[in-house]
Order: C-alpha cells, then sequence, then structure tokens
C-alpha cells in the first residue's frame, strides 16, 4: 500500500513537472459544443500563420461543452485566453459575475463580435414525409418536434425565440406567440439537455418528424448520417444566431498571451479563417466572402436579438428566468 | 469465453459436511433462486453491457482498437488512473480507520458518524463538483489566494481526485463496518489478553477477517472511481487530452457522434469487471492456500 | 467532543482511529459542503421558498422520490436473492456473474444512460417489441426507474456478500438441530443476522438513486412537471448563474437524505441491540 501512494505521488509530481515545462505557448480556447469540428480545422491554420508571422510555435487547446456550463467553468476559474460561446449572455456574465472582461467587450472586434453567424432550420426525414415547409407545420397535430430544452441548452433558446418571432409576426401580438409555442411544445416528446442529445434523438432514436437545431448543424449531421438521407428545409424567416468570441482581458494579462490571443480572434475575421468557417456551414460575417459563397446559405429574412427581443439579457428574463414564459408554458 | 468456469468459493468447512445438510436448500429452491437472480441480472446488468460492447464492435476491431489507441483516449486513461490511484488508497485508510472505531467501540453519536460518512452517496454529483468550486473556484473561500500563489486546484488533477475522492469516500468504511460488527470483538480480545499489542491484532487478528470486505470495498471504490461523471464533469475544464477523464472523454466522443469511439472507452471500463474478477481469484486463492497450510 | 465520549474498552487505537476518521471526513466532506449550506444561508427566507417549493420543483421531488424508493426496493429484493446465490450455490459462470455485479459503478452514468436509452427506445432492442404492445419505457418515469435500479444495483449485492460469507453455518446447524424447519431458519435466524446490511444496502442504494443525475437525463425525457428529476433543476438554475438557487435545492434534498439515513441507522442500531439480547 505504501509502495503504491508513493507511486501514485510520483505520478502526480511528474504529472505537474510535464505540463508546466512546456516551452511553446499555449492558448486555451473555451467554446460550446457545435464548433469542435470547425476549431479543429482552424487551430492548424492559425498555428501555421502565427509560426509564418513570428516564428512562435502557438498550440490551442480546446474545451467544449454546454455554452453555459463552459462561462461558468471561466468564471470559476477556468484558465481561458478565449471564449467562443454561443450566445453573448454567457460572455456578459464574464462581466457581471466576475469582471473578467469589460463591459463592452461586444465592440471591440467587427460584426458584434460574431466572426461567423448561423441560424435555426429544420432537419426532416428523407422524403419529408410531414411535408414540413415552415413555422405553422410545426403545430400541427400529429407532428412530432425534437428540440433541446431551453432552460439547459444555448440553442434551444435559439429555437424558441425563431419560433416566437414568427409567431409574433402571424399573430401580431405578445399573447398569440405564446400561444403559438405553447403548441409547438406539446409536440415535443422529449427535451435533451444539449443541441447534440437532441441530433442523437432524432438520428439514433429515431423519434420526431423534425429537428430543430443550428444550420451547421443541421448540416454536419446530414453528413454524419449519411445514409439516413435527412433534409434540410429552411423556414421563410428565422433568427440570427450570433455565437460572439472574446478575449478574456484578466487571464491573459496574468498568462502573458495576449497579443497572441488577440491575433487568434482577430484572425477568426480574416479571408481564410472565414472560408473555413464556410466549410463547416457557418454564415460568414465578411461580407465579401459571404457573397462568394451565397449559393450555400439560401435566403431567408433574419431577424436578430437585439431589435427583436431587446437584446439577450431581457430575452433571458423574460422567457427562461424561473417563472418565465417558458416555464409558464408547461405550468399547469 | 469457451471455459466453463466452476466456483471455488465455496469455503473449506462446508465442503467438508453431507450432500444435504443444514446449511443447504433443495434442489427445487436452488435452481428457482438461482434461475431469479440469473433473470434479473441479465435483464438490468447484461442487456446494458452488450447495448456497449455491441455498439463498440459495430464497425468492426479495427475501428475499436483505433478508437482505444486515441492520444487523447489514452491520455483520458492515464488521468483516471492517476485519479484513482490516489482517491481509493487515501479512502481505503480511510475506511479501515473509521470501522475500526465504530464497530469496537461504542461511544455517543456513533449514529450520527455512520450517517456523516453516508453522506456522499446522497449527494448528488453534480452538487460534489459543486462545492469544491465553492471552495476552490476562483469566486469561492480559498480561490483569491490561490490564484495569487498560483496552485490550481479546480480545473486541474488535484480537482479531479478530490471530486472522486469525495464521491468514492464510503465504500471501504460502509462494507467494513456492518461486517465488523457483525463479527464482533471477541477475537481481538483474545489476542489482547494473549499479550499481542494493537497493531499486531490487527493485522493478524482484524485484517484476515475483513478481508472479504475490504476486498468488495476496494473493488467498489475503484470501479466508483474511474466511472465517476458528473462530480469530475463540473471540476475539470474539459480541456482536450489534459483534464478529460474516461467517462468525460466518452462524452465527448459520443457529442462527435464517434458513437463506436464512445463505446469503446466505455468498455474499456465495462472491462474493470475483469480485474474485479482476477483480484477475487487471487485472494480466494492465497485463501485456500493459507488454509491448506 | 463530547458527544463522542467512548466506554471503556481493552482495544486499543480509538483515539488514532477515531481523530483520524473525523479529521479526514471533516477536511474532504463536511467542510466542502458546508460551502454549499453557507451559500444557501444568503439567501432571504422567500426567495428560498420560490427556490425550493415551487410547482415544478415538488413535481420534481415527487418524482425522484418515488422512482427512487421503487428502484432500491426493487435492488433490495433480488439484490438479496442475488447475494444470496452468489455465496451459497455453484453453477457454471457464476464468477463472471460475480464480477459484472461491479458494472453499474465502473461504466460512467453516461454510458449507462445512453445503453440503457439504446435498448428501451422505440426502436431499440426491448423499445421495438414492448412499443407497439403499448408499454413505453424511455422517455417515461418507467425509464428513470430502470436506470435508477441499474445504478444502484451493486449496493445491495455488495453490502450482503461479506456478511452471507462470514455467517457462521453452526447458526443455520443449531437452529436444523433443534427443529427448526428451512423456511424458519431463514425467517428467525438468517435474516434477522442480514437485516442491518441489507437495510444498509437499500438506504445507500435509495440515496444514491435521489441525486442521480448522468444516466437519468438520456432516458428520462426531461419532461417538465413529468420526468424531470431534482438534480436537473440543480443544472437549470446554474445555467442562469443562480449558484444560491442551485444550492438551495441541493441542500433540501441533502438534509432530506441525511435524515433518511440517519433514521435508518438508528433502526439497524435498534434492531442489532434487539437481536442480540
Amino acid at each position: 500500500m505504501k509502495k503504491l501512494f508513493s507511486f501514485s505521488i510520483a505520478l502526480f509530481a511528474f504529472f505537474f513537472i510535464a505540463s508546466s515545462s512546456a516551452k511553446t505557448i499555449e492558448l486555451l480556447n473555451v467554446s460550446y459544443d457545435p464548433t469542435r469540428e470547425f476549431y479543429a480545422d482552424l487551430n492548424p491554420a492559425f498555428a501555421a500563420h502565427w509560426k509564418a508571422q513570428t516564428g512562435d510555435i502557438v498550440v490551442i487547446k480546446q474545451s467544449h461543452g454546454g455554452s453555459g456550463k463552459q462561462a461558468r467553468g471561466v468564471i470559476d476559474g477556468l484558465q481561458a485566453d478565449v471564449v467562443t460561446l454561443a450566445l453573448a449572455a454567457d460572455i456578459d456574465a464574464l462581466y457581471d459575475v466576475a469582471q473578467l472582461i469589460p463591459g463592452d467587450w461586444q465592440q471591440r472586434l467587427p460584426h458584434n463580435a460574431s466572426p461567423y453567424t448561423s441560424t435555426i432550420v429544420f432537419l426532416v426525414r428523407k422524403g419529408n414525409p410531414k411535408a414540413i415547409k415552415d413555422w405553422g407545420d410545426l403545430v400541427k397535430p400529429g407532428v412530432s418536434v425534437i428540440t433541446p430544452n431551453p432552460k439547459t441548452s444555448g440553442g434551444a433558446r435559439w429555437n424558441y425565440l425563431a419560433a416566437w418571432a414568427y409567431a409574433r409576426r402571424r399573430a401580431g401580438n405578445e399573447a398569440g406567440a405564446q400561444k403559438f409555442v405553447a403548441n409547438l411544445f406539446k409536440n415535443v416528446p422529449v427535451l435533451d439537455s444539449g443541441a447534440r442529445g437532441s441530433t442523437t434523438t432524432f438520428a439514433q432514436r429515431g423519434i420526431g418528424d423534425v429537428l430543430l437545431t443550428w444550420e451547421n448543424e443541421a448540416h454536419l449531421a446530414q453528413k454524419e448520417f449519411l445514409t439516413e438521407g435527412y433534409e434540410i428545409v429552411v423556414p421563410a424567416l428565422s433568427i440570427l444566431a450570433e455565437p460572439p468570441v472574446c478575449l478574456v482581458d484578466k487571464n491573459v494579462k496574468k498568462k502573458g498571451t495576449q497579443a497572441v490571443a488577440q491575433a487568434y480572434l482577430e484572425y477568426l475575421f480574416s479571408d481564410e479563417a472565414q472560408r473555413i468557417a464556410v466549410r463547416h456551414f457557418y454564415r460568414p460575417s465578411s461580407p465579401a466572402i459571404a457573397l462568394k459563397y451565397a449559393q450555400h446559405f439560401p435566403q431567408l429574412e433574419l431577424v436578430t436579438i437585439d431589435t427583436e427581443f431587446d437584446g439577450w439579457t431581457q430575452a433571458q428574463k423574460t422567457h427562461f428566468a424561473d417563472g418565465g414564459v417558458f416555464d409558464q408554458i408547461y405550468a399547469r | 469465453m469457451a471455459v466453463v468456469v466452476t466456483s471455488t468459493l465455496v469455503k473449506p468447512r462446508a465442503l467438508a459436511g453431507a450432500p444435504l445438510r443444514a446449511t443447504q436448500d433443495p434442489r427445487c429452491v436452488r435452481r428457482l433462486l438461482i434461475g431469479i437472480a440469473l433473470g434479473f441480472l441479465a435483464f438490468f446488468l447484461l442487456l446494458p453491457l452488450a447495448a456497449v460492447f455491441g455498439e463498440a464492435l459495430r464497425r468492426g476491431l479495427g475501428a475499436y482498437f483505433a478508437a482505444v489507441g486515441d492520444a487523447d483516449a489514452l491520455a483520458s486513461v492515464k488521468l483516471t488512473l492517476i485519479a484513482a490511484l490516489i482517491s481509493v488508497p487515501a479512502n481505503v485508510v480511510f475506511g479501515v480507520a473509521a470501522a475500526w472505531c465504530i464497530a469496537k467501540y461504542s461511544f455517543r453519536g456513533k449514529s450520527l458518524l455512520i450517517t456523516l460518512i453516508d453522506l456522499p452517496f446522497a449527494v448528488s454529483p453534480v452538487i460534489s463538483g459543486l462545492i469544491y468550486v465553492l471552495v476552490f473556484g476562483a469566486q469561492g473561500w480559498l480561490g483569491p489566494w490561490l490564484i495569487e500563489h498560483n496552485v490550481k486546484i479546480i480545473f486541474a488533477v488535484p480537482g479531479i481526485v478530490l471530486a472522486t475522492t469525495f464521491v468514492t469516500f464510503p465504500f471501504v468504511a460502509r462494507e467494513l463496518i456492518p461486517l465488523m460488527q457483525a463479527q464482533g470483538s471477541e477475537e481481538e480480545y483474545a489476542a489482547i489478553t494473549l499479550g499481542a499489542n494493537g497493531w499486531q491484532t490487527f493485522w493478524r487478528v482484524t485484517l484476515p477477517n475483513i478481508k472479504w470486505g475490504l476486498l468488495y470495498g476496494v473493488i467498489l471504490c475503484n470501479a466508483r472511481a474511474m466511472g465517476e461523471f458528473g462530480a469530475v464533469s463540473v471540476v475539470s475544464g474539459h480541456i482536450r487530452g489534459e483534464t478529460n477523464t474516461m467517462p468525460l472523454h466518452v462524452e465527448i466522443l459520443y457529442n462527435e457522434y464517434n458513437f463506436v469511439g464512445a463505446f469503446a472507452v466505455a468498455s474499456l471500463l465495462a472491462l474493470l469487471a475483469l480485474v474485479t474478477l482476477v483480484l477475487k481469484s487471487i485472494v480466494e486463492w492465497r485463501h485456500a492456500r493459507s488454509h491448506a497450510a | 467532543m463530547s458527544l463522542l465520549r467512548k466506554q471503556h474498552s481493552v482495544l486499543p487505537g480509538f483515539g488514532l482511529s477515531l481523530g483520524f476518521t473525523l479529521a479526514y471526513l471533516g477536511l474532504i466532506v463536511l467542510v466542502p459542503l458546508s460551502a454549499a449550506f453557507l451559500k444557501t444561508a444568503g439567501m432571504s427566507w422567500g426567495d428560498f421558498i420560490a427556490a425550493v417549493a415551487s410547482p415544478r420543483v415538488m413535481a420534481a421531488y415527487r418524482l425522484s422520490f418515488f422512482a427512487s424508493l421503487a428502484a432500491a426496493s426493487v435492488n433490495a429484493f433480488f439484490g438479496l436473492i442475488v447475494a444470496w446465490v452468489l455465496v451459497r450455490y455453484a453453477f457454471p459462470g457464476k464468477r463472471i456473474l460475480d464480477a459484472l455485479v461491479d458494472l453499474p459503478f465502473a461504466l460512467p452514468t453516461a454510458v449507462a444512460g445512453i445503453a440503457l436509452t439504446a435498448i428501451y427506445a422505440k426502436n431499440g432492442w426491448l423499445g421495438q417489441w414492448l412499443e407497439p404492445q403499448g408499454v413505453k419505457i424511455a422517455f417515461t418515469e418507467i425509464g428513470v426507474f430502470v436506470a435508477l435500479t441499474f445504478i444502484g444495483l451493486p449496493f445491495v449485492v455488495r453490502t450482503l456478500q461479506p456478511v452471507l460469507e462470514e455467517l457462521q453455518p453452526e447458526l443455520e446447524e443449531a437452529a436444523a438441530s433443534l427443529g427448526a424447519n428451512r423456511w424458519q431458519t431463514i425467517a428467525r435466524v438468517l435474516l434477522p443476522e442480514l437485516f442491518p446490511a441489507l437495510l444498509t444496502g437499500f438506504a445507500l442504494s435509495f440515496a444514491r438513486a435521489l441525486g442521480e443525475y448522468g444516466s437519468v437525463v438520456f432516458i428520462s425525457g426531461n419532461m417538465p412537471m413529468r420526468t424531470e428529476i431534482v438534480p436537473l433543476l440543480i443544472i437549470t438554475k446554474l445555467e442562469q448563474y443562480d449558484y444560491r438557487g442551485a444550492t438551495a435545492i441541493a441542500v433540501v434534498m441533502l438534509t432530506a437524505s441525511f435524515g433518511l439515513l440517519l433514521l435508518i441507522n438508528l433502526i439497524q442500531k435498534w434492531s442489532r441491540r434487539h437481536h442480540r439480547v
């Protein structure tokens, strides 16, 4: 037992020495779930770019998880150099709760600090057997809709708000919108805790006629489950999902990585990075690149969270806080 | 596995008796009970296990070994082993000490103490992780001091070890307490009366008596230490190749739609059962040998 | 600690073992847990009630409690049989089965949840036969029960096994020689002897089920008011950066489980004394 114990202490010590003696620059990018494939592609491109510019080797470590959980991690001391999360509200929390960043963080980079955007679309089964064309079809009896739980998933909040925006246009008032969204959630048989969980429920478990998800996730699912022949249906109106990025000022100052972390974020807006984003079905924020790849991204009316819901703070409070509209939908 | 395994678990003294003694049940009862046990285990254990291996081997052995041999997977195996290697011995020492003072002495507040030891079982894994964040996190009690002195606990190996230790805290103690209580202290009293000191009594008398319970405790503790997901998930930070334990790596692979990889790594944890088998066999073998001597 | 005054005993090591036990317990369990209580103490009474007694939370308590109770009862009953069979009888494949009992601990809870969902979903191995019969398991309360049974299974078996193995056959022989038949021996001699361990196994599997999160979220479907478990609501609070609300629910659960475990430990103590007399 004694031997075992000293062995484990030795292992422990080894681990610490090993992790502290690295000579290359290390960056930690704390991100949300659906960006894994994108950053797996982008990080080597940036490393090459940085090496060409400065001669330094930069290694970018990735951490992925639910957007809110990741933000909490950074608040509680996860040493992220940059955060690339699903919605501005989660980055706002870094300022509100822990003052890790300045309050005007979203103005420091172009395009609301969102290098890529996406929107909410529908993924349906082969041949679209329930003939789902737009939001209105989702509340029909017998249509089963898969979305994650808005209380635990950032992506699900976008789904919910997109449906709300559509319904408010249709009904002309908030009450009508609430009724529509309530009916929509009556057709939801399972609320997974995260976006990828929902995709699995739809694809692996064969549950539901339509999956509400990000455009990039829909394309990825189509590719991953190629044999299933899923089809993407783009509604006439949806929401512009802006997943923003931000430098974590307090951490980079302490780690001395400000320059490279800043360059990393700026690189996200470069043409090369924008093309990588397109490859992963994110809508590029650069107008030139967007124009060039316009045929990849169907045109639709996109509303924004700021004009439609007075920003995330307000939307969160009205809809998703405890006792908010979403809770009322399920209260009996 | 074509080998028919028969049990050697029957104790020597039971072997000595006549075919049907007072401690044995009629054949029909035996068959019925074995049938019920098998049915229950098949339904609740074998089926999920088969599902895990079925998914892991869906694309064949090549894909299985590729998934298991992946660098990030190996890093997660290493981290899981480190966490278990520290937390299990710590909990074994604690468990023996706790069981000793609880089973061998009577004092007031004993039930309270036992209940406090049980407590980590009742704490939701989510909370088990959260409490360490509340203590060591940047917003927590010790956070500012730790940051100032550049000590990493949360989102690093120590945090993972602490969470693992917490979750597996009661196992050894919980196995030993009822066992040692059932056994009583007569043998220890006899040893002390014959002039043995405390350590001698413990090593020569108590330890041989509790070895089964201790073994079960260690096995359970280790299994849970390696398999813990919720608590570790809160304190890990999910840095790929660095702070992901095996269960966390499984989640990552699953979320990347890499179902074969996810279940392949999970199946490694299921193979722990084999380790259990080997450990128990060794103990039994040594037990049989010492009896023969 | 005048509470912990021992009665006289000839065995040495009381101070050492109790001191170490208390120190370790305090460091690893009590101090961190008190952080949760202190966090909650910062709440006003009204906020606390709102956090822990809203209808949604009440529905989750109900589900968590009854599903855990059912799972622990099933585990106690079948666990007793399994432990008995594994210790007393010889049959082919026994050792493998014995080793597999720990599986629910070794398998990460998320994997267990996914595997169980794969089995019981409508296109799963069993689900495809059960759903046409109108039996829905995945994404219902029954699914929660199945997951909780799975994760609590080793507790009963593993707490009973060592006690059964150490049980003196002389006890049963004596009972038999005094004219008791097999059932009387089991009911009057064996069960009382096993009762404390059985109760422990039940309590532990119940307590563990109450807090379980990883496996349940996959199979429950997480429908508000219907299949939401309490730990999921804790996560929900955390998502809103409401640490206090989250710890408040945790504190309620913790206090309830603590009370329950204490009660069971007291019953056990009583039964042991009663039995010995």
